[in-house]
């Protein structure tokens, strides 16, 4: 029975870009500025570093491909480098090989960064990109808030909700954010909205509307991990540790097979499950503090509220119309803003979310901090939901 | 004896009004005004002479056993493919056994009656296929745009259960231009319809009507049915006239609700009269295009137990009304289209990867399991079935005859289409089986998760830099 990476890992440090429409900024400006405050943070030299793990979503429209562009950005000394893509989940995937390369001794200090330059296509919305040889030949042609409508649709049909129901409780996800983004310097939207103004909309994708959609934007996102003991070694107190990551990938069952109803993420229930059993969590709703989670669309935040086990089956409108996942809620949710105003780099989101977690956990959020979190679960859903790669990482007070 | 042994047919469901045409362009051609009644029938942007021609095929064998098909003609003046025989990809989306006779005929406004003669007197065994079908581009505010509609039809040709039994028929070859379409051009170009009428039709047809006639000792009043396909509204009955043909024998063109349908134009009327057609009488069947075809036949008993599920009828009853102008100048690509930059993306189909998929790309085929009957699609090579998982267990298993249920669906206005927004979503099979798929021909607030779905062969999308089009299957709510 493996013994699972909680408490093996430590940050070290940890940096983060401004979140925009970074017209001035190429994708390694983002990574620079980035890296610039995470190795400052981390208090360390770069020549400290002995491996670093890419997270770059997608190669036509952002850097291209290999793990070049990172050590070329950083003038990094010739270290290992390893370019990694999963979709929405590539920026926890780049942490995840960082803090699995400290766990298993191959280095003492790792380096995650993911970037993501989105606003270099000369249009709003996600790139349009090929899907394969095979799948471009038969898929429908989908745009991410046509999949992720599916969901709202099949949500609807298992629940028997009203639309309109339904569609109040998807503009409170939003507004909360909006809320929440205004308060972060970071985040690329900052300004609050109302219900009425994300209900009345228009649909990108029916009965997915502008306001349910989260931004498009560039940015980079960076972490330094290590051990605990070189963490103390090289003086720091107060530490923050990985507790879990998880990693759930859809096998083509939701989209062939008859036993999903197309109501619920299979992957992101089975990945929180997991990362609760690598934690050692029983309840979560009790002991996760902060979550944040992959907001791309408003329903997706919603039905990924019962997923986690925040919220019962079918009960996620009312606990979302109630405030419980609102700044002062029971549970409060994308503290930072989340993917509706930080937008979604596809290769920094993850570690954008661990930041949140890392800047909450050292008191260090502003005028957004909580009180006293214990706990962060991170979730990132990549693909669409009938197939899917879902990530969850839980970060917490070391011990 | 031998004959029609069955027959089925497809007219496109998007009827576009004439008074919408005729307002766009009369500005210009005053004389279209004329011409303003009713509707034409016009191809959805994602329906070719292909996606035609399977449907009214398919029509046709629900009337056949598809096992006795020997052969499969396909006749059009509007193929797709030039060189890529466009009859094997209609055989291939109906599965039909890869050791059949196929051949594409073309290049004449008689090409579906000169194929049909070549078959009635080709001494065939088993059941031939002859499949008709046009879709015709027309120059923007003429008056062919106005006449002209899209259609196909098919006919079943055999000795066995012989519903119209051939008589015979005569042929005259004449290089008579009334009009041509020339290499490398995309319209076709005419001349006088006074003339066309005069020293055309009134010459062509009575040498090729009169010698069949007689031939067979048949007198002309004795003709219940005259098929004279034409987008000239007087001309049947000047003919009638001539040959001594009863007036109420001619068969409407249907140019009020349908508009002239090119080559399939015969085998459509054809396969009109068939439905009500009782035994014995007469039909006489004209093809006309440099010379003309005559063929005559009888209807026989038979004719009482085969019906298609679609027919002539069936198809003009499954209709929606446009009235948008620009829809169908957009469809037939007849202006340039803002298309956005979603719209660049590189639409290249790749050949090979193509032909792996092809059972399941053109013929839809999936798999069900043999150890745990699952039914899935498309198939892989492990069953989905997580308590199965077996290796290449499956055996091929058809979805293109399967009714569906939608389970999740959207309208979606971001991603590109060229009739936007684009309808997908999630179709659940009966007896199993389910796929993420794109819908078409839906009309907004009339689709939900529950609505019941069959699913057609249709235009996936077009690789405009390389002129290729993919094809796939689409779903399309039952009414």
């Amino acid at each position: 029975m493996a013994s699972g990476i909680k408490d093996k890992v430590v940050i070290l440090g940890m940096g983060c870009s401004k979140f925009g429409e970074r017209w001035e900024s190429s994708p390694s400006d983002l990574m620079v500025e980035a890296f610039e405050e995470c190795i400052q943070d981390a208090g360390i030299e770069r020549s400290q570093i002995e491996a670093a793990w890419f997270g770059a979503g997608i190669d036509a429209f952002n850097v291209g491909a290999s793990a070049m562009p990172l050590a070329i950005a950083l003038r990094l000394n010739y270290i290992p480098v390893t370019k990694v893509e999963n979709m929405c989940a590539t920026g926890t995937e780049a942490f995840r090989g960082a803090v699995y390369a400290v766990a298993a001794g191959a280095c003492d200090i790792a380096l995650a960064l993911g970037v993501e330059k989105l606003k270099d296509t000369g249009y709003g919305g996600l790139p349009q990109r090929s899907r394969g040889v095979e799948n471009d030949m038969y898929w429908p042609n989908l745009s991410a808030p046509g999949a992720f409508a599916q969901l709202a649709c099949g949500y609807r049909a298992k629940h028997g909700l009203h639309k309109d129901d339904l569609k109040r409780a998807m503009a409170h996800v939003s507004v909360k954010s909006h809320a929440n983004g205004v308060k972060n310097p970071k985040a690329h939207l900052r300004r609050e909205i109302t219900e009425e103004q994300a209900i009345n909309a228009p649909y990108i994708a029916e009965p997915i509307g502008l306001f349910d959609c989260c931004g498009v934007s560039d940015g980079s996102a960076c972490a330094i991990v290590t051990t605990p003991e070189i963490a103390k070694s090289l003086g720091k107190d107060n530490l923050i540790s990985v507790k879990a990551l998880q990693l759930a990938v859809s096998n083509g069952t939701e989209s062939s097979h008859d036993s999903w109803d197309g109501s619920y993420l299979k992957t992101t229930r089975i990945a929180a499950q997991r990362a609760y059993d690598e934690a050692g969590i029983k309840k979560p709703k009790e002991e996760i503090s902060m979550s944040e989670v992959h907001d791309c669309f408003s329903i997706t935040e919603l039905v990924t509220m019962e997923d986690l086990q925040f919220a019962e089956e079918g009960r996620a409108v009312n606990d979302v119309l109630d405030g419980k996942f609102d700044a002062d809620g029971s549970n409060p949710c994308q503290i930072d803003g989340g993917l509706k105003c930080f937008g979604h780099p596809i290769g920094a989101s993850g570690l954008r979310m661990i930041y949140e977690n890392y800047l909450q956990f050292q008191g260090r959020a502003g005028d957004r901090q909580l009180a006293d979190p214990r706990l962060g679960l991170n979730h990132n859903l990549g693909g669409f939901p009938h197939q899917n790669v879902c990530s969850i990482s839980i970060i917490g007070h070391y011990a | 004896m031998i004959g029609i042994t069955a027959y089925g047919a497809y007219i496109p469901r998007a009827r576009l009004s004439r008074a919408a045409m005729a307002e766009a362009n009369t500005w210009f051609n005053a004389s279209l005004k004329s011409l303003s009644k009713g509707e034409r029938s016009i191809c959805n942007w994602d329906e070719d002479t292909v996606t035609m021609a399977v449907e009214a095929a398919q029509d046709c064998l629900s009337a056949l056993d598809d096992a006795a098909i020997t052969s499969l003609y396909l006749a059009s003046t509007t193929f797709p493919f030039l060189d890529r025989q466009n009859s094997v990809v209609v055989s291939e989306a109906m599965n039909l056994n890869n050791r059949i006779r196929t051949m594409d005929i073309s290049a004449s406004q008689r090409a579906a009656t000169s194929a049909l003669i070549s078959l009635l007197e080709g001494n065939i065994k088993g059941t031939a296929l002859l499949v008709a079908s046009e879709h015709r581009r027309t120059k923007a505010g003429s008056r062919a745009e106005m006449l002209w509609g899209d259609a196909a039809a098919a006919l079943g040709i055999g000795s066995a259960n012989v519903i119209a039994e051939y008589l015979g028929s005569e042929t005259l070859a004449v290089d008579f231009v009334d009009h041509y379409r020339g290499e490398n051009v995309s319209f076709d170009y005419d001349w006088e319809e006074r003339w066309i009428r005069d020293e055309g039709y009134l010459k062509s047809v009575p040498s090729a009507v009169n010698a069949l006639l007689e031939n067979f000792s048949v007198n002309s009043e004795d003709i219940k049915y005259f098929i004279l396909p034409t987008d000239q509204a007087r001309t049947p009955g000047i003919l009638a006239t001539k040959l001594g043909i009863n007036a109420d024998a001619i068969v409407d063109n249907q140019i009020t609700n349908v508009g002239v349908a090119g080559a399939a134009q015969s085998v459509l009327l054809l396969a009109k009269v068939l439905e009500t057609a009782s035994k014995g009488e007469l039909i006489l069947l004209i093809g006309f295009g440099q010379g003309c075809d005559a063929i005559l036949f009888r209807v026989t008993a038979a004719i009482a137990n085969s019906k298609p599920t679609v027919g002539v009828t069936g198809a003009l009853a499954a209709r929606r009304e446009e009235t948008n102008y620009n829809k169908f100048l957009s469809f037939n690509n007849l202006l340039e289209r803002d298309i956005g930059k979603r719209g660049e993306a590189d639409k290249q189909t790749f050949l090979s990867g193509y032909n792996r998929r092809k059972d399941f790309l053109t013929g839809f085929i999936g798999g069900k399991c043999r150890e745990c009957g699952t039914v899935q699609i498309p198939r892989e090579k492990y069953c989905v079935n997580p308590e199965c998982n077996a290796l290449e267990s499956q055996d091929d298993y058809g979805f293109s005859d399967k009714k569906g249920t939608v389970q999740t669906w959207t309208a979606d206005n971001l991603t590109f289409d060229w009739n936007p927004p684009a309808y997908f979503g999630m179709v659940e099979f009966e007896g199993g089986g389910k796929l993420m798929m794109d819908f078409t021909e839906v009309e907004a607030g009339k689709i939900d998760s529950g609505s019941r779905v069959s699913v057609h062969f249709r235009i996936k999308q077009f690789d405009t830099q390389r002129g290729f089009r993919k094809y796939f299957w689409k779903a399309i709510i039952e009414d």
